[in-house]
């Protein structure tokens, strides 16, 4: 549902991700928080391929907003997918029951 | 305008010298005076930044800038002691690219 993945996110804050933008701008830092729009703040920037984008030079921290996000790459180490995995069939069971649709 | 639901992420950033990016990939700095949930917001004191590959960064002064949350893909907070220490007549990259957003 719509919260899945924010509890995700909530999981990870402290960790390090490097979030791509629409735009082809990539920035790494550290999780610091994110909201129910999945806007998130990275603190301890870092652009990468800074000479290319000197746009953020004197900028340490940093707030994205959700709806410019392409890719949130995340710590692979970070990520139980099996628990993942479970809470996203729970969230399609549930939906499914909202619409009245069958189950087989 | 300046009673946000969300994490204070911008809370933070609340009369500091701040770095838009916007959507078509401008670069607007200024102090941050309010903000709301949408994102839209206020900057005072405020300079465009035009980075250009053939010549260094020009500013344009702006005075006090309202900015549409909807056109807003970044705020930074800007590190006044390493911006001060930029030569921006050096600095010399394409523009941002547009955020590219596809509708359905």
């Amino acid at each position: 549902g719509p919260m899945l993945f924010y509890s995700l996110f909530k999981t990870l804050v402290g960790k390090e991700v490097v979030v791509e933008l629409k735009n082809d701008l990539a920035v790494r830092g550290q999780l610091h928080s994110v909201d129910q729009y999945l806007n998130v703040k990275l603190n301890n920037i870092h652009v990468v391929d800074e000479e290319r984008y000197p746009h953020m030079l004197s900028v340490k921290n940093c707030f994205i907003r959700g709806s410019v996000v392409r890719y949130i790459i995340l710590p692979a180490t970070e990520i139980d997918t099996e628990v993942l995995q479970e809470a996203t069939r729970r969230e399609a069971r549930g939906q499914n029951e909202q619409t009245g649709s069958i189950a087989t | 305008l300046f009673s946000p639901v969300m994490s204070d992420s911008l809370e933070s950033m609340m009369d500091c010298v701040v770095s838009v990016v916007t959507n078509d990939g401008r670069n607007i700095v200024g102090v941050l005076k309010g903000f709301d949930q949408t994102v839209n917001v206020i900057m005072d004191d405020s300079h465009m930044r035009v980075y250009s590959k053939a010549t260094g960064v020009e500013k344009i002064s702006l005075g006090l800038y309202i900015v549409r949350g909807d056109n807003i893909a970044v705020i930074g907070e800007v590190d006044e002691e390493l911006d001060a220490r930029i030569d921006f007549a050096e600095v010399k990259a394409d523009p941002l690219k547009a955020i590219v957003q596809h509708v359905f």
